[in-house]
């Protein structure tokens, strides 16, 4: 195997996180709710997905249980914001608070226990192909849903009924209240989705990147993903495009470093940051097509008149 | 918005202690960490020697703690409520507590403070520290011993006097068997990320070394490293778990000696400040089983340990040259201590460039 195969490799599995939990997020985003809490449902959907796993003896139960700790947990979420209409940013932040404590409580006996990692899946003939074979085709579960996500939420978004009402929710709640729209359902689904992927993400990290639980084990891809979202000015496919970007940033650097190239770490490790951020501003610098895709009533409450 | 975050978290987690505080007729010892007690690392040995304390001398203290508190300005004001809580003796368990733990020993003269790994004392203020190098340098020794290829990688955290004294302490030891050692080094700029410090150790993997060291918290390395077959060496704590083959030995802080003698000093009003810097011999910090090596490497390593211990070995002694070349120590000379906690240069050996 090539040096560069072996960078893509671990490129894609530093940037697969990103790109779930940043998937997810542009859903709720879209139907105008904004939730602060993606890192700490990562770091629930981690620690259950760890626990599972290490219960069952099977990783596949793993992701489900990542999977359903982030929608759960979420749920919360939507109680309090879209129920008890309480202020969306701050119910955020108190929720990733909430995730890093209950998760270190929870996991606390399967520190430092070495967990199960999740197989791979070869395609046969595909995954012989030179080069992009290995690469693309013999991934685990994760990588390839991941991808298969990005997919369905464009065409939901844009080419699916439901999927207008859920924008239209999210750029007037008032006017899609008034077409008959449930909005307040349409968010809770929505803010589900998010909390689901972010818990699977989270379960790709304690189950594949590294598969072992250790608290704050999300160490601020939750934030990442979230600023992803906007900087991709809420397109699914610009997340692919900035979560890979951001990976493959920050994967060169310790290449290049353990290369020996003599460049000051310290700016090294801003790289990444600072290139994703320049290249989504420039692909998303038509301000009048940013304003069409940011969500306007992002953030705002929404109390159905009776 | 962390910071923000974590800032919440501090002033809830003080205002939760000051609830629950009350007074005793027992002393009152109290810790501040700067991760959760259970981290697996550096704040969990912390924590493991605060209850090796309260066994021992738990009829006439008691101990308190607060985790997870953010270096910055609100460990100041986490340690002046424990001075105010009534603590008489107070650690506080990290590098970035430095300033803070000097500002509050300043306003509470009667309240008596020990700072982990600093270099500030005042008379209420002692500093401890552990010369983890000298289990780098045995590292280091074992490396070119195990390696085929002469390379071995190291995952370093912050360019601190701390680390770069590891990193040389390591290569020396290394070259006091292979000559021609070379080591490289990846900066992850983290003490604690699992998915970076995996990265890390990928990168380092694939452009050839075979074996790993690091200084860094997570046993992530540890696990990437089992998982391309290659040997390593854990941090901070036994990681034998997270690699049953592939474990070598692991540094392991043991401060729990160090907190009994001083708080029973305490006790006797017979506390003064010092700058304290321990090692080996003193029981501070030991060394993890030697495992999955010959039995001809485990005894260089036991052997190289016993010398050390008894003083007849320095791991830093010449003759021995910087990393552009320059004479640092002449052949005989030992460095002092005051070069090592500010050490800012790479000895000759390794293949990357000081950060500065």
């Amino acid at each position: 195997m090539g040096i560069f195969e072996a960078m893509l490799l671990t490129i894609i599995t530093a940037a697969t996180p990103l790109v779930l939990a940043a998937i997810g997020e542009l859903v709720t985003e879209r139907s105008g709710v904004l939730n602060l809490g993606v890192e700490g449902m990562m770091v629930m959907g981690a620690a259950c997905g760890f626990i599972a796993t290490q219960v069952t003896g099977s990783p596949y139960i793993g992701i489900l249980a990542g999977i359903a700790a982030g929608a759960l947990f979420s749920l919360l979420f939507g109680f309090l914001t879209l129920t008890l209409v309480a202020n969306q940013v701050a119910t955020g932040l108190a929720l990733t608070i909430l995730g890093l404590g209950v998760s270190s409580m929870i996991a606390e006996p399967y520190l430092g226990q070495s967990g199960i990692k999740l197989p791979q899946i070869v395609f046969p003939v595909l995954s012989d192909i030179p080069f992009l074979g290995p690469v693309l085709f013999k991934q685990d579960l994760i990588f390839y849903l991941s991808i298969a996500l990005v997919a369905g939420v464009n065409w939901f978004l844009f080419k699916s009924r439901a999927g207008l009402k859920l924008r239209s929710v999210g750029d007037s709640h008032a006017s899609a209240h008034a077409l008959g729209i449930n909005v307040i359902r349409t968010r809770y689904l929505a803010v589900m989705f998010g909390g689901a992927c972010a818990g699977l993400a989270g379960a790709q990290l304690s189950l594949v990147y590294t598969p072992q639980w250790a608290e704050n084990m999300s160490a601020g891809r939750g934030w990442i993903a979230l600023a992803l979202v906007v900087f991709a000015s809420w397109r699914p496919w610009r997340i692919v495009a900035g979560g890979y970007l951001f990976g493959a940033v920050s994967i060169s650097q310790l290449y290049a470093q353990a290369f020996g190239i003599g460049i000051p770490s310290q700016f090294l490790s801003a790289l990444p940051y600072l290139a994703t951020i320049i290249v989504l501003i420039l692909i998303s610098h038509n301000r009048r097509m940013t304003l069409i895709n940011t969500p306007a009533s992002l953030g705002k409450s929404f109390v159905p008149d009776r | 918005m962390k910071k923000l975050l974590f800032a919440l978290a501090t002033t809830a987690a003080v205002i939760g202690f000051s609830a629950g505080a009350y007074a005793a007729d027992k002393a009152k010892v109290c810790f501040v960490y700067v991760g959760s007690k259970t981290d697996g690392g550096w704040t969990q040995a912390h924590d493991i020697g605060r209850l090796e304390l309260e066994k021992a001398l738990g009829d006439k203290i008691e101990t308190q703690f607060l985790e997870s508190v953010p270096e910055g300005p609100d460990a100041e004001r986490a340690i002046e409520r424990l001075a105010r809580s009534g603590c008489g003796l107070i650690y506080t368990t990290s590098f970035g507590f430095m300033d803070a733990t000097v500002k509050v020993a300043a306003k509470f003269p009667d309240v008596k403070f020990e700072h982990a790994t600093g270099y500030k004392t005042a008379p209420n203020l002692a500093t401890y520290n552990s010369r983890f190098y000298e289990g780098r340098y045995i590292q280091g020794q074992i490396a070119a011993k195990i390696s085929q290829k002469g390379v071995a990688g190291y995952i370093a955290s912050f360019p601190i006097p701390e680390v770069v004294m590891g990193i040389n302490a390591f290569v020396t030891g290394a070259r006091s068997i292979n000559p021609d050692f070379k080591i490289k080094v990846v900066w992850a700029n983290t003490w604690f990320d699992p998915g970076k410090e995996a990265d890390a150790a990928k990168a380092l993997i694939d452009q050839g070394v075979d074996v790993l060291t690091q200084h860094t918290d997570t046993t992530a390395p540890m696990q990437v490293a089992a998982e391309r077959g290659i040997k390593a060496f854990g941090q901070a704590s036994d990681m034998i778990k997270a690699g049953p083959e592939t474990q070598l030995t692991a540094i392991v802080d043991t401060w729990g000696a160090y907190y009994i003698k001083r708080t029973q000093l305490f006790l006797d009003g017979k506390w003064e400040t010092q700058s304290s810097w321990d090692g080996l011999k003193d029981g501070i910090l030991s060394m993890a089983p030697y495992t999955n090596m010959p039995d001809d490497v485990k005894a260089m390593a036991e052997e190289t340990q016993k010398k050390i211990e008894s003083g007849e070995l320095k791991p830093f002694t010449g003759p021995l040259k910087k990393q552009d070349g320059s004479e640092w120590l002449a052949a005989g000379a030992s460095s002092d201590d005051g070069t090592l906690l500010g050490m800012n240069f790479y000895v000759e050996g390794v293949d990357d460039k000081l950060p500065q």
